[in-house]
């Protein structure tokens, strides 16, 4: 992966290893937060914020201060460090900035915290030792496979709610056995690259 | 000291399939029965550390920054867990991947750190994570069992074969659309039962 083009970081990320659906990075709020396709859509637009940020600045914690120092063993603890300031930090700055994104995904921006699609990207970044554009770019784009994930799988579940369902099968068994079917679909593009 | 904050966590209180908590590794990891077992030990280890160094420290943390103490925390510990695994059992060190190090947001750790840990005593923090490990083994070791049976027919456990079933092997189970089937029917099953026991 280390020499892959844009293009094919950019395909393999949102169709070939789609994050929720073959990487199973961010279930948690892949099933919590879908009943809806606005709320789902809000999620999704501030992990994709939230992803390609934490790329850049787990990108130069990595090279300045992890490898500068020999302290790599320490990579796990840096990381989760910087993914819960940062979150922090962009909750601040958007209130101030711009109140009215901050409304639209006000909620949803403590909750990325623990969303390990986060933490998942940068550490996938170290592992496939991507350069900085690579690593943003591959962010980026996984985190618009999340939110392409959980924005069709939230179509559907609007749908699946006027259905007549088995009791047992209510809430959430329902909603994993949609996302095996979803999965299945995305399975279909596994011979792409 | 009460035994029913190690029970709890088995069954009636199962992390996975009564809270629902962890999901990722849940899913991700259960492709076979080794696998889902050696996910749940480790989760296991962290869990019960840091339940204990959490509520040794509990009267020192103040309030306010509590939530940024119990990652370091249970950083830490992911750390060392990650580090043993590498060196004493590649293997499996390299099937659950980046997984390992994804145990610091395994929402079930934070979860106990808060609920429990920071509220009791060191024995009852030590029961309640080893309950709650455990019960989260458990249920790995249900999926990776039922996913690795279906996907390839037999059960192969450390190199031996247990046994072999004489049906063909639906590879699909193996593959992610199975965990999301496997889960859902078993959620499914959870949900008759407690229906029936009302």
């Amino acid at each position: 992966m280390e020499n892959a083009s844009v293009l094919t970081i950019v395909i393999s990320a949102i169709l070939v290893n789609n994050f929720v659906l073959s990487r199973f990075l961010g279930i948690c709020s892949f099933v919590g937060i879908s009943q809806k396709v606005e709320t789902a859509f809000g999620l999704g637009l501030a992990d994709i914020f939230v992803m390609a940020m934490a790329g850049v600045i787990a990108y130069f914690a990595e090279i300045y201060i992890l490898q500068q120092f020999n302290i790599e063993y320490l990579r796990v603890v840096m990381y989760i460090l910087i993914i819960a300031s940062l979150v922090q930090f962009v909750e601040i700055v958007l209130k101030k900035v711009m109140p009215s994104l901050y409304q639209a995904l006000g909620i949803f921006l403590p909750l990325i915290t623990t969303n390990c699609a986060v933490l998942g990207v940068a550490l996938l970044n170290v592992q496939y030792s991507f350069n900085l554009l690579q690593s943003v770019v591959h962010s980026v784009a996984a985190a618009v496979g999340f939110t392409i994930a959980i924005v069709l799988f939230a179509f559907i579940r609007e749908k699946i709610e006027s259905n007549d369902i088995p009791e047992p099968f209510k809430g959430f068994p329902i909603a994993l056995i949609t996302a095996s079917l979803l999965s299945f679909a995305f399975l279909g593009f596994q011979g792409m690259i | 000291m009460k035994l029913s904050n190690f029970t709890k966590g088995l069954v009636k209180e199962n992390p996975v399939f009564y809270q629902l908590l962890g999901l990722c590794p849940t899913l991700a990891v259960t492709t076979s029965l080794e696998n889902g077992l050696g996910m749940g030990i480790a989760t296991t280890a962290v869990l019960f550390a840091s339940n204990i160094l959490i509520s040794l420290v509990r009267k020192l943390v103040p309030d306010k920054i509590r939530i940024p103490i119990f990652i370091v925390v249970i950083a830490t510990f992911v750390s060392v867990v990650e580090m043993l695994l590498e060196g004493f059992v590649p293997p499996l060190y390299r099937a659950l991947g980046i997984f390992i190090p994804l145990i610091v947001v395994n929402c079930i750790i934070l979860a106990r750190a808060e609920a429990f840990a920071y509220e009791n005593g060191v024995l009852d923090s030590m029961l309640d994570g080893l309950g709650m490990g455990l019960g989260f083994t458990m249920s790995l070791t249900v999926l990776g069992f039922i996913r690795e049976l279906l996907g390839t027919g037999g059960i192969v456990f450390f190199g031996n074969t247990l046994f072999q079933l004489p049906i063909p092997a639906t590879i699909s189970m193996i593959l992610p659309p199975g965990a999301f089937l496997v889960m859902g029917m078993l959620m499914a099953l959870v949900n008759y039962m407690k229906k029936k026991e009302a």
